[in-house]
């Protein structure tokens, strides 16, 4: 019985798979304000109100004390039958502290809501599917069983058009598989068992062929599962510097607190029994309700920032650890480099032409498989030294690791042959040929620079050497030195020799490299560097990586690779696109920075508040304070306008700031002095002044307001 | 009586001398208490190790941050129970000529003016606060009520070991910073202090006044007849003095401030001379502008130095020029007054004048000296809102040692900020700055607010509070709230004016004095401590500098604003309200 007839996979239908895809980018690209999400943020952040949620933020929590107490004195004056226009000041006042709680809440629960839709579009991808379970590996023969029912170490085979039931590892067989779902990009990528890239993802779809996977997650245990659970919220953790921040904020709060309660008994001094509601309101406006309002949001939106990136980080912590990182370890090949070496010159030697050379070289590699062989076809074609197909009755002899050399050898028993330079060397030495003048020389100089010389014979006469380079991805150099101001050195990590290693540096412009490198040299860099106190990043993806992954602070995993890759990192890039570090650096920077960018906001708005608030609350006792109120407040509506005034810019910048705290404030690589400089007078002097406008023009707005209403 | 132009001349001099002397002053301090390994104990350094074994002390100890703070703190708590017994009996204790009691039984008038007599520990207490606190804030006469020997073996002992106690925290916090293992040694910090820069400097100085014609002698007082005795009713004259040279030396450099005579340095014994009166006031930011040197010496690093002193110097300079600027007006209390609009002269010497006794009083409240040369009672609003913002801040050099320990805790604040701005996790000199340290700092950082604040608030709003005050509204609430500033800044200079020997206040600005004190000198100690511990981050182009311009606007910018914040409301109900007033 085939497995063909045996199992009945769910087949998915295209269009299915398509609308899948497309849920994904969607995710990817969200509105800032989503009418759907804000419609599910508003509900929730009602919902938030309990005490025990409120707790978690010490600040907003001072804020909803204040407005019960508020709404208590409030109910007091109408029971009391105190002046309609103080009762309704204060129930003003009530409301808009409400209102300021409401607006944190709602801050916190749009970010959640981003990432749930996050979470969503790749939950989407979780659905139950039938998955067909051999009894054991080898075996064809096996049974039909729903893919909650895999455990680890089941052994699954899945066919072309067939969805992979759980993550796991391909065991045998090779297949090209569409990742769409999850990456939402719609190009197909190979895995195959063995090597590198033997990493499946659950939810993704087989395209050809047939292959047999073993599952390494139990059910609700995936990546996906993890990072699901993560975005929404159910293991979000404070990361370190959002605690210390919290610390700050719970002092200056607890510092504020003090300012306001000591105004009661000091105004007693003077004769004056400060309204509880207006010392309220005082203490709202300073504690720093702005970023205590958005703190939760910004640490949420940094992890939303990784998954539109395509990142799945295991914890907050990761991705805020990823702004402190001093040292990049990057794979040569696919990250500085595009993938594989290249002809470029056809250099001759000792009264051969480049003709020659080109004409040896290019029929020798016409068997070969490698890249670099069909480069160098490719260069012999371009300066017409070979065309059509070789010779009928040649016999083509393979590379071997014993002798390092590959050709073909002509039916009239020419032998050409491509190889190192030495091996080459040596053949026809014991040929009784002769190494031209030069020779050795070449090699160096090609060697020096940076690429790979491959030596040319026809039987024993060398003919010449073949350069084959690297190519440096467009715009690498400039992304180097974006790096470099933002303090990060590159480290290059290559498996060639140090010499060639040495060379690509230079191009690239890292500022250090590892050749020759095997995973425990990669091992022994990390623990170097963070034994000088640096933290080191990098990413990779096979089993050898593992421990360097481990190792390092930021190991990010690429999909493609090992579960054991997987396992060892602490973020997992369902791209598997190597330059991604830089990306993650940036998100971790930008999170830092938009915490301390709102936090310098919110104290120093407390400056315009104080000259707002104060010669309202003292001006009836203290006439001349009227200097003070250089905002010009308090014309008709009395010092309540000045008061209510405060309150309301207060609460408002709560949601004009929602974009800023989910969108990250602009990083620029531009090195710190500059990057403090510009923060400060953005969000420093720009703090200290925007109130003064801001509150100014709300008091023009409701002055008159309060007036008809009889106010003040 | 206008202005003199050369009288701008003084606050030059006052400012350019003691500069000019902190980098000699700074090489030498960090040279002699902070000796490489190989030369400590060699050379005059022997006699600090000599004297450590006649306590019992073989080797110095290589103390953890803890062992540091215990050491200091009970070596403050054996003064205050050693001074606090002896002022207790000084009747019984010899070099007591003229009989004095109990300090205990000096008896006290209450809020209603009633004279309570018999015994009351409260002044005892506060006068132990105030200078084991290396404060002198004094609610007793010293010349009324001491004996010589309380003057000798408390006073004077104490105004030599307070200040040392506070160059030794800081010695502690510089090693702790620098990443050393230990802290060293207190008893050997204390040693070297004492004998290597408070009483070389003194010597020195006592030396220049005696030769400008300050009295030093054990002689007793001096009598004369005056040429009008009869006339003005007063047969023979006893005139006072006795060594005064040296007890200004260390009341000047000490941070000090507690006078030999009750005018404090406006006394011609204590300032005959324009000479005098710029040697003190050069002698009171001397040292505490060294340490900063020194501290650049002990952390190889001193662009980071540079910035600190640079800090605290300019807001030195920016408050004294307003100050200076404020005193320079007429009179407020002549305000709408048809009389000639001169500077204001109130409460001043003519022989010193407003420009030299404004620089003067923003010097010693800018370092916690407070002494006065003028009666800040009678400065102008706005120029006595400065004295009283300098002790708010409390980071203008302020005490020695102590002074550099409140710039610390505002330099980890402002790190920790402007390290989230550029995007990285706050380092200050290499080490992360993280919720361990944040946690202590803010706790420093709130002590001082509370204690100024909910200390004015108790007492404006209770009697034994608000009946005290000289003058009704918002001066009377300027005593009330400069008291409370002197004490928790540990200044001890007095806006007067003020019924301040009350039980209510000897005890509230005793315990505010304690907790001004130990909390803010220990706590940074332990906070140098935690990070000496971590493992040093190399600093890359992504670090921020703590060493530049940019950071001494944002750590110039956090302590104001952070002092603006804390002190706005209390500031404009008192001086601010004050000065609108006397404009009407």
């Amino acid at each position: 019985m085939s497995v063909d007839t045996e199992i009945k996979a769910p087949k998915r239908s295209t269009e299915d798979a398509r609308s899948l895809k497309l849920h994904r980018r969607h995710a990817r690209t969200l509105k800032l304000f989503d009418p759907a999400m804000v419609r599910m943020a508003t509900i929730r952040s009602f919902a938030m109100l309990d005490p025990r949620n409120m707790m978690r933020n010490p600040v907003m929590f001072l804020v909803e004390v204040g407005t019960v107490l508020t709404a208590i004195v409030t109910v007091q004056s109408i029971l009391s039958h105190q002046a309609v226009g103080l009762i309704l000041y204060q129930a003003a006042l009530t409301f808009l502290l409400f209102i300021t709680v409401i607006f944190a809440n709602f801050a916190e629960a749009l970010a959640e809501a981003r990432g749930k839709a996050q979470a969503d579009s790749l939950r989407a991808t979780r659905q139950d599917t039938e998955a067909f379970r051999l009894f054991r590996l080898g075996s064809d023969e096996g049974e039909t069983i729903s893919s909650t029912k895999l455990r680890t170490g089941d052994y699954v085979a899945i066919e072309a058009g067939q969805v992979i039931p759980a993550d796991g590892e391909v065991v045998a067989g090779i297949a090209s598989v569409d990742e769409s779902a999850i990456t939402g990009e719609s190009a197909p990528v190979i895995r195959e068992a063995g090597g590198d890239h033997s990493g499946v993802t659950g939810g993704t779809r087989v395209l050809s062929d047939r292959i047999v996977i073993e599952v390494t997650a139990e059910p609700g245990q995936s990546f996906l599962d993890r990072m699901i659970a993560l975005v929404e919220g159910a293991i979000r953790h404070k990361t370190p510097n959002e605690i210390a921040l919290t610390i700050v904020l719970a002092a200056f709060s607890l510092i504020f607190l003090i300012v306001t309660a000591a105004l009661y008994p000091m105004a007693k001094y003077f004769e004056l029994t400060l309204d509880i509601p207006t010392l309220i309101a005082l203490l709202v406006c300073l504690i720093p309700t702005t970023i205590g309002a958005l703190l939760a949001a910004i640490g949420i939106a940094g992890m939303d920032r990784a998954l539109m990136a395509n990142i799945i980080a295991k914890s907050g912590k990761a991705v805020e650890l990823a702004g402190d990182i001093d040292t990049l370890l990057l794979d040569k090949t696919g990250t500085i480099t595009i993938g594989n070496r290249k002809a470029t010159q056809f250099v001759a030697l000792g009264g051969a032409t480049p003709r020659d050379v080109a004409r040896v070289a290019g029929l020798a590699s016409m068997a070969d498989p490698t890249p670099e062989g069909k480069s160098i076809l490719e260069l012999a074609r371009q300066d017409a030294a070979v065309d059509g197909e070789v010779p009928h009755r040649s016999t083509f002899v393979e590379f071997t690791a014993q002798t390092r050399m590959s050709g073909v050898n002509l039916p009239e028993g020419t032998r050409l042959r491509k190889g190192a330079p030495d091996t080459v060397a040596k053949y026809i030495t014991e040929l009784g040929g002769v190494v031209p003048d030069g020779y050795q020389s070449t090699v160096d100089a090609i060697a020096s620079r940076g690429a790979t010389p491959l030596a040319v014979a026809e039987d024993n006469r060398l003919l010449g050497v073949v350069k084959l380079e690297d190519i440096l991805k467009p715009g690498i150099s400039e992304r180097f030195q974006r790096l470099r101001q933002m303090g990060l050195r590159v480290v290059m990590v290559t498996g060639d020799n140090p010499l060639t290693a040495k060379a690509i540096a230079q191009q690239a412009g890292v500022d250090d490299f590892i050749a020759q490198a095997t995973p425990e040299a990669k091992l022994a860099y990390i623990r170097k560097e963070q034994g000088e106190g640096k933290l080191v990043a990098m990413m990779g993806d096979g089993t050898n990586d593992a421990p360097a992954l481990a190792q390092a602070d930021i190991g990010v995993a690429m999909n493609s690779g090992t579960q054991a890759a997987k396992e060892a990192g602490n973020m997992v890039d369902l791209d598997s696109d190597p330059t991604k570090l830089i990306e993650v650096v940036e998100i971790g920077k930008q999170l830092l920075m938009t915490r301390g960018a709102l936090t310098t906001f919110s104290i120093a708005n407390d400056l315009a508040k104080y000259f707002a608030v104060i010669p309202a609350m003292f001006i009836a006792t203290l006439p001349g304070l009227r200097v003070l109120d250089i905002m010009g407040l308090a014309t008709r509506g009395g010092a309540s306008s000045a008061i209510l005034a405060a309150v309301i810019f207060n609460a408002i910048i709560i949601p004009l700031l929602i974009p800023i705290a989910l969108k990250g404030v602009t990083y620029r690589p531009v090195g710190a002095g500059a990057l403090l400089r510009r923060n400060l007078l953005y969000y420093g002097l720009g703090g200290v002044i925007a109130p003064f406008i801001g509150i100014k023009l709300i008091d023009l707005m409701i002055d008159p307001l309060m007036t008809m209403v009889g106010i003040g | 009586m206008a202005l003199a132009p050369t009288s701008f001349l003084h606050p030059l001099w006052a400012f350019g001398v003691p500069i000019a002397a902190s980098f000699p002053l700074g090489w030498m301090m960090a040279r002699s208490l902070d000796p490489k390994e190989a030369k400590a104990g060699k050379g005059l350094d022997a006699l600090p190790m000599f004297l450590c074994r006649l306590i019992g002390r073989k080797t110095p100890v290589k103390m953890s941050w803890k062992d540091y703070c215990i050491a200091l703190l009970a070596f403050n708590a054996a003064l205050f129970v050693i001074t606090f017994t002896l002022f207790y009996v000084q009747q019984h204790l010899p070099l007591n000529p003229d009989t004095k009691g109990s300090l205990g039984a000096l008896g006290y008038k209450d809020s209603a003016g009633v004279q309570h007599d018999g015994v009351d520990t409260g002044v005892v207490f506060n006068t132990v606060c105030s200078f084991v606190t290396n404060t002198n804030l004094q609610h007793y006469s010293g010349e009324q009520h001491l004996s010589y020997f309380s003057q000798l073996a408390c006073i004077l002992w104490l105004m030599f070991v307070t200040p040392a106690c506070g160059l030794c925290a800081m010695l502690a916090v510089l090693r702790g910073l620098r990443g050393d293992s230990h802290m060293g040694d207190f008893y050997v910090d204390l040693m070297r202090t004492v004998l290597f820069v408070f009483l070389p400097f003194c010597f020195v100085i006592a030396t220049l006044l005696i030769a400008s014609g300050v009295p030093m002698t054990f002689d007793a007082a001096a009598k004369a007849t005056p040429l009008d005795g009869v006339a003005a009713k007063m047969e023979a004259q006893t005139i006072c003095r006795g060594p005064v040279a040296a007890i200004i030396a260390i009341k000047q450099s000490g941070t000090n401030g507690g006078g030999f005579f009750g005018p404090n340095s406006a006394h011609p014994f204590e300032n005959p001379t324009p000479w005098t009166n710029l040697l003190s006031v050069a002698s009171i930011v001397a040292l505490p502008m060294a340490s900063m040197v020194m501290a650049g010496k002990m952390l190889r690093n001193a662009r980071h130095a540079a910035v600190l002193y640079g800090v605290m110097l300019t807001l030195l300079i920016t408050g004294t020029s307003i100050a200076i600027w404020a005193e320079t007006a007429p009179s407020a209390a002549t305000h709408g007054l048809p009389v000639v609009a001169e500077p204001n002269m109130e409460g001043k010497e003519t022989r010193v004048g407003p420009v030299a006794s404004a620089t003067w009083a923003g010097m010693t409240s800018g370092t916690s000296n407070g002494s006065v040369n003028s009666m800040h009672d009678s400065l102008n609003p706005l120029a006595g809102m400065i004295p009283m913002s300098h002790m708010m801040l409390n980071v203008v050099f302020s005490g020695i040692g102590a002074g550099f320990e409140n710039l610390f805790i505002y330099v980890i604040v402002a790190v920790f900020l402007a390290g989230l701005m550029v995007g990285r996790t706050p380092e200050y000199l290499g080490k992360k700055v993280e919720a361990r340290e944040v946690k202590l700092a803010m706790l420093v950082m709130l002590i001082h607010p509370v204690l100024i604040l909910a200390g004015a608030a108790l007492f404006a709003a209770q009697p034994f509070g608000a009946k005290t005050v000289a003058n009704p509204g918002s001066h009377g609430f300027s005593e009330i709230l400069y008291e409370f500033t002197s004490a928790a800044a540990n200044n001890g200079s007095g806006f007067e004016g003020l019924g301040d020997n009350t039980p209510a206040w000897n005890v509230a600005t005793g315990i505010v004095l304690l907790l001004g004190r130990f909390p803010a000198l220990v706590l940074p100690i332990a906070l140098a401590g935690f990070l000496a511990a971590k493992k040093r981050v190399p600093e890359t182009t992504g670090t921020l500098r703590t060493d530049n311009l940019t950071f001494a606007g944002m750590l110039i910018g956090t302590v104001l604003l952070v002092g603006a914040l804390s002190f706005m409301p209390a500031v404009v109900l008192g001086p601010v309200a004050d000065h609108l007033v006397a404009l009407k």
